[in-house]
């Protein structure tokens, strides 16, 4: 395509329309367009919209795939999700997963923070690596992600609308709800 | 059309291309003209507004090329949302301060050059824009200055009706004034509120300030009425869930009325008229008048033979009209199948973007790159609900089209009515922060 656009700009081919010659849609083109809920290169100012940025390639393929056949539950992925392709996804998942961790500085309960960072450990550090740093395969990244989303979408697996990986199901459903909710401050508070 | 080199290169625009910039003789411009601002160095690239669409053009230019530098044409120094202004002129939030952003951090972080000025001229041959400032030269040129009021359509209509009529379809001074008049009504006063025909900048925008005001009606002026006039025969946006909103919420104090052009003000009478015929009266008319591309691009040739929207290329954003003159937001008239993206915010920032893009790829002789968009706007409905309507926008053939199944509107039961407007409080701040850091 390079050649043939260079080729066009040498032959004087161009008319004000350049609409003809133009090489289809790149992976920051596909995923800037994000960015007016997602933040600039998918870091969140908050308070609801979630982070992109630094998550896992994989979680975010797999997200966009069940917002577009409808297996997670969505107030408006779902609709736009509709309009990209296998490739997009991969195209999307590529660009956000490289751009830099995005930290946040949250009000949050001090308390529940304590209290979830001990209720971690034991239930959730299996698959949310290092304090919700890591993401790993199709866990998604937890550290510093918007309380206000974590908590909607919480509620969405308890009402049964989202569907629980089942060993994750196994954890969560024997805690309280304070328990969860502490544990939802823990992960907000982690920015380092 | 048959392009010899001279005119090939005007087209490109003179440092289009590296290549080219070498065969173009590279004139040197230091030596400055008379009351230049700023003299050029290297490649520049020139924005004007530092709304939606602008700032978001500026930022990225940087992002993708810090060579290039970007002097950003704004006249004022705080910028006020239009988006989510409804709430404030509907008295739920007290203030603009969550809807006005300033560019200190923007141009810190980016090297972004601001000039706050009154742009009054471009002149597409010399390459220059014209500021109450002083000229600056540009390499290209990209304009989002948003849209201006057709009000020679209404007759009677002055350069004070808006004083007494506010449109408030521009943030700020128009939107106090606007809430003020909805505030002092006495209870049992009549609201008119005149919305003009298709298109015209934010399509919900109009339903969502009726739902706002007859719910602000409803809590504090109970005995008082709204009345939207539409110039278009039908709703012409989210229509089912307006509608459920209307009747569901809003029976007992507000009337929908389609087509019902006001071709007519009376002032002194407190009254609109329809093609003469049909009179109404109202303690606050909320008159939005039609509208066009901002008045400086109508007179810089831009618009096209309507004399009211901007032609462009659907992939560049370039003008059909002047070569290395980009522009985009509400001003544009975009090549489109189908229903058009909407002259909205979120619009604008998509195509700043896809704009930016291909404006470095065209001053770096790289081939553009196809479009890849989205739009999406949140309306309120009351002061814990909203809906939206999303869509997912392509090129195909040199048209926008958007992509077929998929996007569309919030489902009609109102299911998500409350998530979706926690959402859409993250939406505006995160747009506004995008524009603004
Ligand atoms: C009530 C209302 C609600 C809305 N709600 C939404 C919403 O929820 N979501 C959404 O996406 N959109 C919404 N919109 C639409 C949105 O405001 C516009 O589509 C958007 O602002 C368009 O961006 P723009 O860059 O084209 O123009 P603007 O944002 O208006 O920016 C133009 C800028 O150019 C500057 N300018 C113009 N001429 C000159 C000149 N000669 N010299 C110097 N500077 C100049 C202006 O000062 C201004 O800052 C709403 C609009 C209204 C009225
Ligand atoms: C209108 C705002 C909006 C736009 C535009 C948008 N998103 Fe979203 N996104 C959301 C919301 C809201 C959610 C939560 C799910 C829901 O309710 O739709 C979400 C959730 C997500 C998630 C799940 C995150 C997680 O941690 O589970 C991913 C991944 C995602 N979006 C990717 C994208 C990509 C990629 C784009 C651009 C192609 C995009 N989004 C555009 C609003 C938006
Ligand atoms: C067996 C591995 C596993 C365990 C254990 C686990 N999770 Fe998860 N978690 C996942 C995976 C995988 C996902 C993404 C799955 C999906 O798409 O729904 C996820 C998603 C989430 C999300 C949604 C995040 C988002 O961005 O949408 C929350 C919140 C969450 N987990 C909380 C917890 C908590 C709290 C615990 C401990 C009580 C826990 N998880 C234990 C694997 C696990």
């Amino acid at each position: 395509m390079k050649q043939c656009w260079n080729a066009a700009l040498a032959a004087g081919a161009l008319a004000l329309s350049v609409s003809a010659q133009a090489a289809p849609p790149t992976p920051e083109m596909i995923s800037f367009s994000c960015a007016g809920c997602h933040g600039t290169n998918g870091g969140s100012a908050g308070l609801s919209m979630p982070s992109l940025a630094s998550q896992s390639k994989t979680a975010i393929i797999d997200a966009m795939k069940k917002f577009k056949s409808g297996e997670r539950p969505s107030t408006v992925m779902g609709r736009l999700a509709k309009g990209y392709t296998d490739a997009d996804f991969e195209a999307m998942g590529n660009f956000f997963s490289r751009q830099k961790f995005h930290p946040t500085a949250q009000a949050v309960d001090k308390a529940k923070v304590a209290k979830g960072s001990d209720l971690q450990e034991a239930n959730c550090s299996r698959c949310h690596l290092d304090d919700g740093k890591d993401g790993k395969d199709d866990t998604p990244v937890m550290a510093s992600q918007w309380l206000t989303y974590l908590q909607m979408q919480m509620d969405l697996y308890q009402s049964g609308k989202r569907k629980m990986p089942e060993k994750m199901a196994e954890k969560v459903k024997p805690l309280s709800k304070e328990d969860l909710d502490a544990l939802l401050h823990f992960y907000a508070s982690v920015n380092k | 059309m048959t392009l010899d080199r001279r005119n090939f290169i005007k087209i490109l625009g003179s440092a289009s291309g590296v290549a080219l910039a070498g065969c173009a003789g590279a004139p040197s411009i230091s030596s400055g003209s008379a009351g230049e601002i700023m003299a050029k160095t290297g490649r520049r690239v020139v924005v004007i507004g530092g709304g939606y669409g602008g700032s978001i053009a500026a930022k990225y230019v940087r992002m993708l090329d810090s060579s290039i530098e970007v002097v950003m044409v704004e006249r004022n120094k705080q910028f006020i949302s239009c988006p989510f202004s409804n709430f404030y002129i509907a008295g739920i939030t007290s203030d603009m301060n969550a809807l006005t952003i300033n560019y200190d951090k923007l141009a810190a972080n980016h090297g972004i050059k601001m000039v706050y000025a009154e742009v009054s001229a471009i002149d597409p041959a010399a390459k220059t824009v014209v500021t109450s400032a002083g000229t600056l030269t540009y390499d290209r040129l990209i304009v989002s200055p948003g849209i201006d009021f057709r009000t020679e359509e209404i007759e009677g209509y002055n350069a004070q009706t808006p004083d007494i009529f506010p449109h408030a379809w521009k943030a700020g001074a128009q939107s106090t004034l606007l809430r003020n008049q909805l505030q002092s009504m006495k209870d049992g006063g009549t609201v008119i509120m005149s919305m003009p025909l298709t298109p015209y900048r934010c399509p919900p925008g109009p339903y969502e300030r009726s739902c706002l005001i007859a719910h602000y009606l409803k809590q504090h002026k109970p005995k008082s009425k709204l009345i939207l006039l539409d110039a278009n025969p039908d709703v012409v946006s989210k229509k089912p869930l307006f509608t459920k909103a209307w009747s569901t919420y809003y029976k007992d104090n507000f009337q929908y009325i389609g087509a019902k052009k006001v071709t007519q003000v009376n002032v002194a009478g407190k009254s609109v008229s329809i093609e003469g015929v049909e009179d109404f009266k109202g303690d606050v008319i909320n008159l939005i008048p039609p509208q066009r591309a901002a008045n400086i691009v109508v007179a810089a040739g831009l618009v096209g033979d309507d004399k009211k929207w901007c032609p462009v290329d659907a992939v560049s954003f370039q003008s059909t009209k002047h070569p290395g003159i980009h522009v985009i937001g509400d001003a544009t008239a975009l090549p489109s199948e189908g229903p058009p993206m909407p002259k909205s915010g979120y619009s604008a920032n998509a195509q700043a973007k896809v704009c930016a893009q291909n404006v470095v790829n065209l001053m770096n002789g790289k081939e553009p790159v196809e479009f890849s968009g989205i739009n999406v706007c949140y309306s309120a409905l009351n002061e814990h609900e909203s809906v939206s309507v999303a869509n997912v926008y392509a090129v195909k053939g040199g048209k926008i089209i958007s992509v077929p199944n998929s996007g569309g509107i919030s489902p009609a039961d109102f299911s998500q009515t409350k998530a979706e407007h926690v959402y859409a409080a993250s939406w505006l701040r995160n747009i506004l922060t995008e524009m603004s850091t």
